[in-house]
Order: C-alpha cells, then sequence, then structure tokens
C-alpha cells in the first residue's frame, strides 16, 4: 500500500519567514530583464524616457517582482519544516499587486507568509503571499503566488 | 497620453502581438531572473520528469503578455496589478521554437478609481496558455 504523507505540511500554513536580505534593485538589472520579457517599453530601458515620465530611474516591468519573491520562496524550499520537494513543483498563479512601481536604485527587503495549504487529491496547493518593502520600510508591492506540488498518481 | 478615459468602452480591443519563443529566449530568462529550472532548457531532464519537451517558464509567457497592456499605456509603471493562472505548457521546439500570441481587450472600467481592467488571451497552437490573465492600469 502506498504511503499517504501530505506532500506539503500543513501545520505550514500561517507560518511567516523573516525578511530577506535587502535586494539593490539595478540599471542594468532592469534592462536585461526587460529584454527578456520581450519590453519595449522606453520607462523600462531609456533613462531619459522614465525621467520624463515622472520617475527617479528605469522603471522594472510589471514581473520584475517574482525576482524578490523567488529570494523569499528560496527560504522555504529549505526550510525542513515546509518538507516542499522542488521536483514536484508547478506554478499555478501568481499575482503582483502594486502600490508604486519598483525603480532602479530601490533596495528591497520580502517578508512571505505561507497563506493557504490545501489538499487536491494526491497534490498539495501552496499560496505564498509576499510583501516587498523599500529601504523606508514602505509596502512596494505584494506577490501572491500559488505552486501545486505533485503527489505521487 | 493620448487615450482618453472618458472615451473607452469595455470589449474594446487595445492589440496584439505576437512573439518567437526560442531556446534562446528561455536561456535569456532564465539568466535574468534567476530560474535556472533544468526543464526550461534540458531535453533529457524534461523527458525524465514525463514532461512533453522544455517548456517556457510560465512567468516568461506571463511577463511577454503583459506587454500588450503595457504597450498600449505607454508607461509600465502605470500597470497597478497583473495576475495570471497558467492553464498549458508552451512546449518551446528546438528548433522551430513556440509563437505565442496575445491579444487585449477592456475587460471593465472603474470611474472612480479611474482604472481599466484588461482581459489578455494568450494561445500557443490555438491553445489558450493563460486563465484570469487581468492587468489593471491607472489612468
Amino acid at each position: 500500500m502506498r504511503q499517504t504523507r501530505p506532500v506539503v505540511n500543513p501545520n505550514v500554513q500561517g507560518k511567516q519567514y523573516p525578511a530577506t536580505a535587502p535586494y539593490l534593485v539595478g540599471r542594468e538589472k532592469i534592462r536585461e530583464f526587460a529584454h527578456a520579457v520581450k519590453s519595449v517599453s522606453p520607462v523600462n530601458l531609456d533613462l531619459f524616457a522614465a525621467q520624463a515620465a515622472g520617475y527617479t530611474d528605469l522603471v522594472a516591468p510589471p514581473t520584475f517582482a517574482v525576482v524578490i519573491q523567488e529570494r523569499s520562496l528560496a527560504t522555504v524550499l529549505a526550510d525542513p519544516d515546509a518538507a516542499i520537494d522542488f521536483s514536484r513543483v508547478v506554478h499555478g498563479d501568481q499575482r503582483f499587486t502594486y502600490v508604486r512601481p519598483i525603480v532602479a536604485g530601490d533596495e528591497l527587503t520580502s517578508v512571505l507568509t505561507v497563506a493557504s495549504v490545501k489538499s487536491l487529491g494526491a497534490h498539495s496547493m501552496v499560496t505564498f503571499e509576499t510583501k516587498i518593502f523599500d529601504i523606508d520600510q514602505q509596502l512596494v508591492c505584494t506577490a501572491f503566488s500559488t505552486l501545486v506540488v505533485r503527489g505521487d498518481e | 497620453m493620448s487615450i482618453k478615459f472618458e472615451e473607452l468602452e469595455v470589449g474594446q480591443a487595445i492589440g496584439s502581438l505576437e512573439f518567437l519563443l526560442t531556446r534562446d529566449s528561455l536561456v535569456r530568462y532564465a539568466g535574468a531572473s534567476g530560474d535556472f529550472n533544468p526543464i526550461h532548457y534540458r531535453d533529457d531532464i524534461a523527458a525524465a520528469v514525463g514532461l512533453p519537451g522544455v517548456l517556457a517558464h510560465g512567468m516568461l509567457t506571463m511577463g511577454a503578455a503583459v506587454q500588450v497592456a503595457v504597450n498600449w499605456v505607454g508607461d509600465s509603471g502605470r500597470i497597478a496589478d497583473y495576475q495570471v493562472r497558467f492553464t498549458k505548457p508552451v512546449v518551446v521546439d528546438p528548433i522551430e521554437g513556440a509563437v505565442l500570441t496575445v491579444a487585449g481587450k477592456i475587460g471593465a472600467i472603474d470611474g472612480e478609481s479611474r482604472t481599466v481592467r484588461v482581459d489578455l488571451a494568450a494561445t500557443f497552437n490555438e491553445t489558450a496558455v493563460l486563465g484570469k490573465a487581468q492587468a489593471v492600469v491607472r489612468f
């Protein structure tokens, strides 16, 4: 008989992980990311265009916050308490809610909370809420990510 | 900007884009994002875990799709909220790549907050690959 242990420890629901070390958003990193997601938006690529639009520096594309979210997620995936097997993970959904756009020069930290752990047959669905703060501790963006962790079929 | 908020209508098409995603695109995205999961560049590993081939990062599809809304509004900093569900994988052929087609239309208008919800339809091989792909644009 097959073991029916959950693929994610349900007790991690509600668990909050410590803030990540500050990540300094670089201008060239924004350009590199913008090219990778096929952006041609001048505010992502051209400093003068970004400044003309009222920003202090280049603006990061709308999905750039995933880079910050990933740093928090790495902490969870390394947490034996959560027991998430990365090789079984499929990305289910993703959302970014911005208070303001991320711009070059921002120093960002993130605090991740396990919002929910649900079982779907042999699989688990884990939703993470990652709050991203700037150096003044102001909220910049909240990222929501649901991972599906496949169990034994 | 030239778009007049008061003249926008629900259902209005705002544009579309076609992206050729190649293995080169995936390697570039891996480097830019830090997501080095080998299912996005190694055929042997993709096959070993039962996938039909090397897949595009879901976040690459998400990141490219929103460009339809970004190009329309002309400023990516005005995307206040963006969400998607990943419903189908995009398999990237080593030679041909994969063509991702994205079309946007206005899904809702909120006069009070002066925001517009853009609904994005992303397809690969005539199949929708994103569900509930919605970007909220500030005006």
